[in-house]
């Protein structure tokens, strides 16, 4: 049991990555990967997202009727995610500000939808509290990697504090605007993948 | 339910009755193959159309009710937050940031918000509560109230007018703050809702606010402040860099700038005191009209009823 536990929090991480494996979440992964804070913080959301909606679907999986179980997720998402907006701007309006509309945007994140229907569908709370959990950090992981590349070489920086340092401008160096362009961080999503499946050969598509 | 059913495991003939038949008749295996077969948990069909309308039903309910007293019990919090949140814009177009008590320094540097008169004299003092969200201010402009924050920063009168505008994806505000000569900017603040990040959401930091400072805003009755393109500001006195990549939302900046400021031109130009230049001694009758309003501007006749009521 302990041991199923694990990989059901483990596998996302990287094996079973949400977004490199399942390619789940790639809109998301695209929009707020611009800057590092951002991505932290919607990661961080998601992850708490997915594990609460997870055990709530669990939790009525066996009185879910079979018609209609798509729209009781989404109303599950919608309202824990009005709800979770409604509780930041009353008690942490700084990081709702800040999130702005990215905290709507987990409602149509397609991790949620998928890993509730893959996963809480079947099995038991704490097992998809864990799924949640590692999910969502399988997510972030990979915003993080993404939006790292994206900010230090679009805008010399990193979590707002400059990096390259100012000789570097003077002989020449300029920030890549394309950086921060949202094809550019699909691009570094298929280069994860690309060493992803060049590590786990397996998974390659014949 | 007296009638049972059992079930047998090897062919899958079904026997009704109180208990499981000695033999199957079908394949003859023994009474130990059958099973009962369990009516429907508690009896009820979850793919039924009565079950599923019910559920969804109660579930809307429950969800409905859930939000409702969730946004009930946060509101006054909620809209403390928005407040207080608008104050601190508000002060940090004055440059003041690292507010602590944002309702105290607000209070301290604040003196107002006044509506601008026909002739452009902040005149009739509203309610704070007047304000709450930047969107708000729009809606005040369309119904011709135009806002002015008279503000006292070391001694010094400063002016603070709100704008909205539009950027590249949605919504864009911003103040900004005049010397007591309603022409040189002494500080900004623009914010957005949804610009991205990186590129049109610069517009909320530091750096491209400062860009304004000590700026003109009007030149020949018009607003001469113009956001070019970066690298293109060519006119030290009223021309802006905007933001590489982001021209979308730089003209947005621009064009907020000008289509408010235009509103408030009368103020701009202290249209209340065209006419009599010299006439005006003992205090500049286009100032905002505060309580310890003295009524000595007598030659500024038609706006004294303003005057009386304040002279309590």
């Amino acid at each position: 049991m302990a041991n199923k536990n694990n990989e059901a929090l483990k596998q996302p991480l990287w094996l079973n990555n949400p977004v490199v494996v399942q390619i789940l979440g790639i809109c998301s992964a695209l929009a707020v990967t611009a800057k590092l804070e951002p991505a932290i913080v919607m990661g961080l959301s998601v992850t708490i997202i997915v594990a609460m909606s997870n055990v709530i679907i669990s939790l009525l999986r066996n009185t879910i009727p079979n018609r209609i179980r798509i729209i009781v997720q989404l109303v599950v998402v919608a309202a824990l995610v009005t709800i979770v907006s409604e509780i930041l701007k009353a008690f942490a309006y700084d990081v709702s500000v800040q999130l702005s509309v990215y905290i709507g945007l987990i409602i149509t994140n397609c991790i949620l939808m998928g890993r509730l229907e893959a996963f809480a569908m079947q099995n038991k709370p704490w097992d998809s509290f864990l799924d949640g959990i590692g999910n969502g950090l399988g997510y972030a992981l990979i915003l993080v990697i993404v939006a790292f590349v994206r900010e230090l070489l679009g805008s010399g920086e990193l979590m707002g504090f400059k990096i390259i340092p100012d000789w570097c401008y003077a002989h020449g160096y300029m920030n890549n605007g394309l950086m921060l362009m949202p094809p550019m961080a699909l691009i570094l999503v298929g280069c994860i993948i690309w060493y992803h499946r060049a590590k786990n050969p397996d998974l390659q598509e014949k | 339910m007296a009638t049972k059913e059992f079930k047998c495991k090897v062919c899958g003939y079904v026997h009704k009755g109180d208990k499981a038949p000695d033999s199957c008749p079908v394949c003859q295996a023994p009474a130990s193959e059958f099973e009962e077969i369990k009516p429907a948990k508690k009896g009820l069909n979850t793919n039924s159309n009565a079950y599923t309308i019910i559920y969804a039903a109660v579930m809307v309910i429950i969800v409905a009710f859930l939000l409702v007293f969730v946004s009930q019990v946060l509101k006054d919090r909620q809209d403390a937050n928005v407040k207080n949140d608008t104050r601190k814009q508000i002060l940090s177009a004055l440059n003041i940031t690292d507010v602590q008590d944002v309702a105290a320094t607000y209070a301290e540097y604040i003196k107002g918000d006044f509506l601008m008169a026909e002739n452009g004299k902040p005149s009739e003092q509203v309610d704070e509560a007047d304000f709450k969200t930047s969107d708000k201010y729009k809606q005040e402009l369309a119904a011709g109230r135009r806002h002015i924050f008279v503000a006292e920063v070391n001694g010094e009168r400063k002016f603070i007018i709100p704008m909205n505008g539009l950027g590249l994806w949605g919504p864009i505000w911003g103040y900004i703050a005049l010397n007591e000569d309603r022409n040189t900017i002494y500080g900004t603040y623009f914010s957005h809702s949804g610009e991205t990040p990186g590129l049109g959401g610069e517009i909320a930091t530091q750096y491209f606010q400062d860009r304004f400072i000590g700026k003109n805003v009007v030149k020949d009755e018009t607003v001469a402040l113009t956001v070019t393109k970066f690298g293109k500001a060519a006119d030290e006195q009223f021309e802006v860099d905007g933001i590489t990549a982001a021209t979308m939302t730089s003209n947005g900046v621009n064009a907020m700038i000008k289509t408010v400021l235009a509103e408030y031109m009368p103020f701009l130009t202290k249209a209340c005191c065209k006419g009599h230049e010299g006439g005006c001694e003992g205090g500049d009758c286009c100032e905002a009209e505060q309580t310890e309003c003295d009524g000595d501007h007598a030659e500024c006749d038609g706006d004294h009823a303003n005057c009386d009521k304040h002279n309590k």
